[in-house]
């Protein structure tokens, strides 16, 4: 399917959950906050939460220097 | 509170008053604000500079730290004479800012903040800062914000990225709604690891400011809602909307009120800086107390070449570990990130 993730559409085929494109990625859950389609998925529902064709993904990583 | 300002008020902030969004009314309320600002780095530098200059009537700058050469590089209000000087962060920079402005009233205090002291240095300011560098200090400030039901701005920078945040309790997202827990520390890159430049640091600190002023102005309507995630290299910004964690979530500390920070049940009595091969021992954590001018005296027996003395701390080097023990009891050992390693050094050549 293809998803416009950080800004850049590209086509991803097995990841049918936020979880699955992070394991896609090699990133953290813990490290990370997840926005589908503008509205934050909160991580607890990391699993469950579904990815449609055509959907916008934001992943920001947790920024912890100063 | 009367919105007439006198004239050299008039004067001075001229043209922020000449900016119609904060106007004499929004000058007069800035200058009624009393602001704690937690870290006086990087961020902290900038966010101080900016809000002194703004004329926010008092400000509160805490830090735990001294100023090293590397610093130099984007910690706009140090310079080469305070580390001749061998000043801590929070007095340098509370000097420099009561010369750039002598008419608000700024505090400097050489102090770790954690549990037991944040609710005291917090007092009565109206807005808390974030000019840290750790997640456990963040977690602590939003504990207590939202515990008082006062706002604080996360603000964070790493190597050209960063991200600034305004958490309004029980209106906004904190940052527990966002990320319930902080990720490990040794999974999190630093500054002293992954490096960071200039006009990212000021960028951030800036919005950081620019969202402080709002609120001080009582201008909460203008502020930016949500996560800002900045990138300044490649100029792509964007805003995460974060209300849904805050609407539909199930928040440990704004909704659940759970404050594992505040209350000291989670974070550590010493701390690995992380990235600096240093490690910072709190005695006070333990109930313990340091007779200041007895330490000194004690390293001038032991150190290996000069021992370096002042009001704030002593500094020597004693074989391949370099101790600085600030006057509030504090040490920071360099030579190890090994907590335990830093314990024995401390117990053996500072007092157990």
């Amino acid at each position: 399917m293809r998803l416009t993730i950080n800004g850049k559409e590209q086509e991803i085929t097995g990841a049918d959950t936020v979880a699955d494109l992070l394991r896609r990625f090699e990133l953290l859950p813990v490290r990370v906050a997840v926005e589908v389609n503008e509205e934050l998925v909160p991580r607890a529902t990391f699993e469950s939460a579904a990815l449609n064709n055509g959907d916008a993904v934001e992943i920001v990583t947790l920024v912890g220097g100063g | 509170m009367t919105d007439k300002l006198n004239d050299a008020h008039q004067a001075r902030y001229s043209r922020q008053i000449l900016f119609h969004e904060i106007g004499e009314r929004g000058q007069g309320r800035l200058l009624a604000s009393r602001v704690t600002l937690v870290g006086c780095g990087a961020l902290g530098t900038v966010l101080a500079n900016t809000l002194v200059r703004a004329g926010v009537g008092f400000v509160r700058i805490c830090d735990r730290d001294f100023i090293e050469r590397n610093n130099l590089q984007r910690q706009v209000l140090f310079d080469e004479d305070d580390i001749a000087a061998n000043l801590p962060k929070a007095e340098a920079a509370a000097r420099k800012l009561r010369r750039i402005n002598s008419g608000v009233t700024v505090e400097g205090v050489v102090t770790d903040v954690n549990h037991t002291n944040i609710e005291r240095l917090a007092e009565g300011a109206h807005l808390l800062l974030d000019g840290t560098d750790n997640f456990e200090t963040r977690y602590l400030i939003n504990d207590l914000a939202v515990a008082t039901g006062r706002p604080w701005i996360y603000g964070a920078v790493i190597g050209a990225t960063g991200m600034c945040m305004p958490i309004i309790p029980g209106e906004t997202a904190c940052l527990r709604c966002v990320f319930d827990e902080p990720p490990p520390p040794e999974l999190t890159p630093t500054c002293d690891t992954a490096g960071v430049i200039g006009p990212a640091v000021n960028i951030v600190a800036s919005f950081q400011a620019q969202e402080a002023i709002k609120i001080l102005t009582g201008r909460s309507d203008a502020l930016i809602r949500g996560l800002m995630n900045l990138d300044i290299w490649t100029g792509r910004n964007t805003i995460v909307n974060v209300q849904p964690g805050f609407e539909k979530g199930d928040c440990p500390c704004c909704k659940r009120k759970r404050f594992d920070y505040l209350d000291g049940s989670a974070g550590s009595r010493a701390t690995s800086l992380c990235g600096r091969d240093a490690v910072q021992i709190d005695p006070r954590r333990d109930g313990g107390r340091t007779n200041f001018e007895a330490v000194a005296a004690k390293l001038r027996g032991i150190a290996t070449g000069e021992v370096l003395q002042n009001a704030f701390m002593v500094r020597c080097t004693v074989g391949e570990y370099d101790i600085t023990v600030f006057a509030d009891g504090r040490a920071i050992i360099k030579g190890t990130a090994d907590v335990e390693t830093a314990r024995t050094v401390y117990a053996k050549y500072v007092g157990a």
